[in-house]
C-alpha cells in the first residue's frame, strides 16, 4: 500500500476513515498490523480490494507488481480468492446461512479453477478441512454453518481463504470473536500455513500477544495514521512512539504480572475534521507545543533498518519505565 | 421436518374446522329456527322447496346433528345445493375455479418478475435514476385502484387498438385452457397485467429493502473476497438470503387471490370465484356463498401451508425447530 486514503462521504461530512497509509509485506512474511478499534484496520486492507461498499479510495495499492486501484473489477475478482485469501472479522456472519459449509468452500475454488470437476473439488474441500484441524471433514462438510461452532467456522472461512493456495492471506482480527482455547488453535493453523506453505500474512489484531507469536513485522495503526512500524523486535523493545508505548502498558499481561494495567486515556479523534497536529496529541502524555499544530512525518528511528515512527520526540529517544511490562507481555505468550 | 410439517397441518385443519363453525353460526344458527330454510332457498322460493330443504338439512333436529350433517357433507366434498339456480354449489365453483386459478397462475410469475427484478436493480443502484424511476412507477401503481387501471389498460390497449384496426387483445371475457390455449391466454394478457401491476409495486419495496439489508451482511463481503462475479454476488448469494420476506408476502397474496380477485374478475369479466361471490351476494343467493366462502378459506390455509414448507425448503435454519 502507497499513501492509501479511504474517505465516506456522510450526511455528517467525510469520513477520513485511513489518511496515507503505507506499508508493504514480502513473500512469506508476516506483518502484525495493530490499532485500537475504529483506527483504520480493516479499511486499510480491504479497501483496495474493493471490498468497502461506498468508500472512495485513493493512492496506490500494488500487489504483484500491478495496481489493484488501476485494475479492472475484473481482474481484481481473478486475484481475490485466488492469489490472495481474506479471513473477517466475524466467523459466525461470514458464512452465508443457507448454503452447506462445502458447497461454499467448493465454490471458491470453482469460480477459479472451472477445469475441476464437481469430484475433484469435493475431494479438495475435504483436505482443506481436514489441514485447518475440523474433525470428520466427510462429514461436516455437508452441514451448514449454523451446526458449526464458532472456532470450527472461522477455520473454516480460513480453509476457503487458502483454497486455492494464495501468495497473500489477509486475517482480519481471526481470534476476537472465539474464546481463548479456540484462538490458540487458530493461531497455530496460522503458524502452519506460514511455515509450511510459506505463504505471505497481514494479521490484523488488537491484540499485542498475537502479534508476539506470529508476526516479523509490525504497523501500528492510529486514527488511520501509521504510528510507528518495525521489527516485532524494534516495536517491543526500542519502541519510540507513545502511542505503542501505551499499547504495550495496557497489555493484561503486565497487570497479572505486576499489577500495573494502565490503559490509554481518553478517545481517539473523530474521523470526521481529524485535528491538525499530531492525532495521538490529546491523549500523549510528552506533548510538546509543536504537536498540537504541526503533524509529524514518519521517519526512521532507532538504529534498524525499516523501523520508522512519526513524533517529534528525539530520535533516539529509548523506552525504559515499560520495559517490565514487555517482558511479562513476552513471558505470556511464549508460554 | 416430519414434525414441523405435521404442526403446521394440524394448525390449518383447525383454521378450516373454524371457519366451518363461523359460517354455520351464522347461516345456521344466525337466522332463527323456521327461517335458516327459507334463507337457503332464495327469494321468491315455493314453500315446497323450502319443506325439502329443511328435511335434507336436518332442520327439525338439535343444532348439533344440523352441524354434524354440515360437516360431514363438507368433508364428502359436498358443497351444497344451489336451490335458486337449481345446481350444485360443486358444479358452480368447479366452473369458476378454473377461471380464477387461470388469472393467478399468470399474473403471479408477472409480478414476481417485475417486483423482484427492479427491487432488485434498486437495492443494487441505490438513488441511481434507475432506483428512483422503479420506485416513482411503483408508488403510482401501488395507488392505483385495481379497477382504475383495468378499465384504462381495456380502453387503451383492447378499445383504442382494435377501433384503429390493431386487435391483438380481445375483449374481455375467458376462454378456457381446454378449449384453445392461445385464446386463453390472449384472453388474459390483460387482467394479468393489471393484476400483476398493481401487485408488483409492493414487491418492487419489499425486495428493495430486503436486499438493502442482506447486501452489507458479511457473508455477501465473503463472496466478494473469494472472487464470485458480481451478478452471482447479487442473485446467488444476496437474493437467496433476502427471499424470506418476499415469499411470505406472495403466499398471503396469492391465498387471497384464491378467493377470488374480485376486482378484476368484475372489470374483465372474467367468471370466476369472485365474480361468483359477486352475483351470489347481489341475489342473496346463500348456499354459493357459503361455497365459496370454504373454499377461499381453504385457498388461504393451502397458500399457507406452501409458504411454510418453502421457508423450510429455503432457509435450512427453520428445519431444526
Ligand atoms: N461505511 C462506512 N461509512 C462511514 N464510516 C465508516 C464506514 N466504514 C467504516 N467507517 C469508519 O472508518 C473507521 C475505520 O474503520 P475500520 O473498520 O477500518 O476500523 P478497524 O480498525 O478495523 O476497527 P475494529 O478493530 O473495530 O475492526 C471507523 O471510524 C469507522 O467508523
Ligand atoms: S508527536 Fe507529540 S503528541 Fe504526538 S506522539 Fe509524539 S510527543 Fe506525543
Ligand atoms: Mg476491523
Amino acid at each position: 500500500m502507497d499513501n492509501l486514503w479511504v474517505r465516506f462521504h456522510t450526511p455528517d461530512g467525510v469520513v477520513q476513515a485511513v489518511r496515507g497509509v503505507s506499508f508493504a509485506v514480502e513473500p512469506g512474511e508476516t506483518l502484525g498490523i495493530v490499532g485500537e478499534s475504529g483506527s483504520g484496520k480493516t479499511l486499510a486492507t480491504q479497501a483496495a480490494f474493493g471490498l468497502a461498499a461506498g468508500a472512495r479510495v485513493e493512492g496506490r495499492a500494488v500487489f504483484d507488481r500491478r495496481d489493484l486501484l488501476e485494475m479492472t473489477v475484473r481482474d481484481r475478482r481473478e486475484i481475490l480468492g485466488s492469489q490472495v485469501g481474506m479471513v473477517f472479522q466475524n466467523p459466525l456472519s461470514s458464512l452465508h446461512p443457507m448454503y452447506r459449509v462445502g458447497w461454499q468452500l467448493s465454490e471458491a475454488i470453482r469460480i477459479h479453477d472451472r477445469s475441476m470437476s464437481r469430484r475433484a473439488a469435493h475431494a479438495r474441500v475435504v483436505e482443506l478441512l481436514s489441514l485447518v484441524g475440523i474433525p470428520q471433514p466427510e462429514r461436516r462438510i455437508d452441514d451448514f454453518p449454523h451446526q458449526f461452532s464458532g472456532g470450527m467456522r472461522q477455520r473454516a472461512m480460513i480453509a476457503m481463504a487458502i483454497a486455492l493456495g494464495p501468495a497473500l492471506l489477509i486475517a482480519d482480527e481471526p481470534t476476537t470473536a472465539v474464546d481463548v482455547t479456540i484462538q490458540a488453535q487458530i493461531l497455530q493453523v496460522l503458524k502452519q500455513l506460514k511455515e509450511e506453505l510459506g505463504i505471505a500474512i497481514v494479521m490484523i489484531t488488537h491484540d499485542l500477544g498475537v502479534i508476539a507469536q506470529l508476526a516479523d513485522r509490525v504497523v501500528v495503526l492510529y486514527a488511520g495514521k501509521v504510528m510507528e512500524q518495525g521489527s516485532v523486535r524494534d516495536l517491543f523493545y526500542e519502541h519510540h512512539h507513545p502511542y505503542t508505548e501505551g499499547l504495550l502498558r495496557s497489555l493484561p499481561a503486565a497487570e497479572t504480572e505486576r499489577g500495573q494495567l494502565v490503559p490509554i486515556e481518553g478517545q481517539p479523534p473523530s474521523p470526521i475534521d481529524p485535528p491538525p497536529g499530531c492525532p495521538f496529541a490529546p491523549r500523549c502524555r510528552y506533548r510538546m507545543d509543536r504537536c498540537v499544530v504541526e503533524q509529524p512525518r514518519l521517519e526512521p528511528v532507532g538504529g534498524h533498518r525499516g523501523h520508522d515512527s512519526a513524533c517529534f520526540l528525539p530520535k533516539d529517544r529509548r523506552p525504559s519505565d515499560d520495559r517490565i511490562a514487555v517482558e511479562a507481555a513476552k513471558g505470556d505468550d511464549s508460554g | 421436518m416430519i414434525r414441523f410439517l405435521a404442526r403446521r397441518i394440524a394448525l390449518g385443519v383447525l383454521v378450516m374446522w373454524c371457519v366451518t363453525l363461523v359460517v354455520f353460526l351464522i347461516f345456521y344458527v344466525g337466522p332463527g329456527a323456521g327461517d335458516v330454510a327459507r334463507a337457503l332457498a332464495g327469494r321468491e322460493a315455493p314453500p315446497s322447496t323450502v319443506a325439502l330443504i329443511a328435511r335434507n338439512l336436518l332442520l327439525d333436529r338439535p343444532w348439533y346433528v344440523q352441524y354434524g350433517h354440515f360437516l360431514s357433507q363438507l368433508l364428502h366434498g359436498n358443497l351444497g345445493y344451489d336451490y335458486y339456480n337449481s345446481e350444485s354449489v360443486n358444479t358452480i365453483i368447479a366452473q369458476a375455479f378454473p377461471v380464477t386459478f387461470s388469472l393467478i397462475i399468470g399474473a403471479a410469475p408477472l409480478w414476481l418478475a417485475f417486483g423482484i427484478l427492479s427491487g432488485v436493480y434498486s437495492a443494487v443502484r441505490p438513488r441511481s435514476l434507475g432506483d428512483r424511476t422503479f420506485t416513482g412507477v411503483a408508488l403510482l401503481f401501488y395507488s392505483t385502484p385495481t379497477f382504475v387501471l383495468g378499465v384504462l389498460l381495456i380502453l387503451v390497449l383492447y378499445y383504442e387498438l382494435t377501433v384503429h384496426g390493431v386487435s391483438i387483445f380481445p375483449a374481455p371475457g375467458y376462454v378456457p385452457f381446454t378449449q384453445s390455449p392461445l385464446q386463453w391466454a390472449r384472453a388474459l394478457i390483460l387482467p394479468w397485467l393489471a393484476l400483476a401491476l398493481v401487485l408488483a409495486a409492493a414487491y418492487t419495496r419489499l425486495t428493495r429493502s430486503s436486499m438493502l439489508d442482506v447486501l452489507g451482511e458479511d457473508y455477501v463481503r465473503t463472496a466478494r473476497a473469494k472472487g464470485v462475479p458480481e451478478r452471482r454476488v447479487i442473485f446467488r448469494h444476496a437474493l437467496r438470503a433476502a427471499l424470506n420476506p418476499i415469499v411470505t408476502q406472495a403466499g398471503i397474496d396469492i391465498g387471497v387471490l384464491f378467493g377470488g380477485a374480485v376486482i378484476t374478475e368484475q372489470v374483465f369479466d372474467l367468471p370466476g370465484l369472485g365474480w361468483v361471490a359477486v352475483h351470489a351476494i347481489q341475489e342473496q343467493d346463500l348456499p354459493v356463498i357459503i361455497g365459496v366462502v370454504v373454499v377461499a378459506s381453504a385457498g388461504v390455509v393451502a397458500a399457507n401451508l406452501i409458504v411454510d414448507i418453502l421457508y423450510a425448503v429455503l432457509d435450512p435454519r427453520v428445519r431444526l425447530h
